[in-house]
């Protein structure tokens, strides 16, 4: 065990102050100390996508940041996303077109989704391929959550917000 | 050829293990960065984005005992034009080459390369500095300063110094780097309206790394080819430059059988070996099916 760190961060808008050993990921972080298990762990080396959260607003690897890395930065979770209701569209979409089905890969795709349809324009359905490209799922065939994301850029392009879908029933 | 490619490929073989522990600095200046290397004995590794790093920590391929983040240096950071040059801080990410308006204009073959390195979240976290220095031989941005003559700016005890694309990259992960000393930024001449440019690489599916690799940069004030510069990624220990294919470009106006002489030297230029998924002749065969293309969409669209 090598000695602790202190460590400073804003996660999901909240200040959080703690101990970590160095050499612990934000995603075990966020996991372990914050019990904030929406970001998942899967491959822990970057190839998965499970574990994608916001580093500083853009979506990065929970697993290939280590916490003390983090230090001083703003950290969004699925969590706080859902919180935030910023992705409530999102999530209502995959919801209803089948998007997920086991659900593992779901909090990665919709931090993936999130960042790209806060770029300005509509995605096309191969620019949503692409921005997916780093994110598995095993389940789906993947088609249903770009047509879930698909219906989202269009929506939003067409001047409803997130906010709207919140209070509805699923 | 140990490539990343590779590391990935070890998770069927390999438990999956976190990374050895290690002490943890974030100094603020670049002198302060490489005293902490001298003072860890050498046994420290610097981190920025952390892409490829943290994965060989994560297999223990590499358990250096300290880590030096370099992320928030600020003479590590900043795009901005000198000149005839751009330079480029250490810590720009891929995203950056992707996105901002200067390397656009003033360094397109970055702009060009981008979307093909990794995957977006990947992107938003390597830094350009990270991927050169790392030299990776599959990667794309390494090939990339052999294609615009760039150079690297190295801080070491002793000062600074420059060295240029030729001369930096020596072997699979190996470059002019000496243990300890740091990429400061990277100085690229400045792209001009006479300057055209490519980039396109053959991969099995799109964001894993390429079979082969192609960046070209032509200096073609009219319609003759005055300059050009060729690289390959993913056809040996290093980038490689295309020198032969370079001179039957030369003086040429980029018409067929330009194109084609320049196909044909590329046996000249490329020594792949023999790998178990891909034999060299194969992959000989793909770099020259990939310069035909590029060369084609060059000169289709001069």
């Amino acid at each position: 065990m090598s000695a602790t760190h202190p460590i400073s961060l804003s996660v999901n808008g909240e200040e959080i102050s703690r101990l970590v050993e160095p050499r612990e990921t934000l995603a075990d972080f966020l996991r372990r100390d914050l019990q904030l298990t929406g970001t998942h762990t899967g491959c822990e080396m970057g190839v998965c996508g499970a574990c994608l959260v916001l580093l500083d607003g853009r979506p990065v690897h929970a697993c290939l940041t280590f916490a003390v890395q983090a230090s001083g930065a703003v950290v969004e979770t699925v969590e706080g996303l859902t919180e935030s209701a910023e992705i409530a569209d999102l999530q209502r979409a995959f919801h209803e077109r089948n998007a997920l089905q086991c659900g593992f890969c779901t909090p990665g795709m919709l931090v993936s989704a999130h960042g790209l349809l806060t770029r300005p324009g509509v995605p096309s359905r191969e620019a949503i391929r692409d921005a997916l490209s780093g994110n598995y799922c095993r389940c789906t065939g993947y088609e249903a959550i770009v047509d879930a994301i698909e219906a989202v850029a269009r929506r939003r392009a067409a001047g409803e917000s997130a906010v709207r879908f919140l209070e509805e029933p699923a | 050829m140990v490539t990343n490619l590779d590391w990935k490929r070890t998770i069927g073989a390999c438990r999956l293990l976190k990374a050895r522990a290690f002490t943890y600095v974030r100094p603020a200046t670049v002198a302060e960065a490489i005293e902490a290397f001298a003072a860890a004995g050498g046994e420290a590794s610097y981190i920025a984005g952390g892409q490829s790093l943290v994965p060989a920590l994560a297999l223990r391929l590499q358990a250096p005992e300290c880590l030096i983040d370099i992320a928030h240096i600020e003479a590590l950071r900043g795009i901005e034009r000198q000149g005839d040059r751009l330079r480029l801080g250490a810590l720009t990410r891929h995203v950056d080459a992707h996105d901002d308006p200067l390397i656009a204009q003033y360094a397109p073959l970055l702009r060009l390369a981008a979307p093909h390195v990794a995957h977006p979240a990947i992107r938003n976290r390597g830094t350009l500095g990270g991927s050169v220095a790392l030299a990776d031989p599959a990667s794309e941005f390494p090939a990339m300063m052999l294609a615009m003559d760039a150079e690297m700016e190295i801080a070491g005890p002793e000062g600074t110094r420059r060295v240029p694309a030729d001369a930096f990259f020596q072997d699979v992960y190996q470059t002019a780097i000496e243990p300890g000393e740091l990429l400061v930024a990277i100085h690229v001449p400045v792209a001009g309206p006479h300057h055209r440019c490519a980039f396109d690489e053959l991969a099995r599916r799109r964001g894993d790394y390429a079979l082969v690799g192609c960046g070209v940069m032509l200096a073609m004030p009219g319609d003759v080819i005055d300059d050009a510069r060729i690289a390959f990624l993913s056809v040996g220990p290093t980038p490689v430059r295309a020198r032969a294919a370079e001179t039957a470009l030369s003086g040429t106006r980029l018409d067929e059988a330009a194109i084609r002489n320049a196909q044909i030297a590329l046996s000249e230029d490329l020594d792949p070996s023999d790998e178990a998924h891909m034999p060299a002749t194969m992959r000989l065969h793909l770099a020259r099916v990939l310069l035909g293309r590029v060369l084609g969409h060059l000169g289709a669209t001069a």
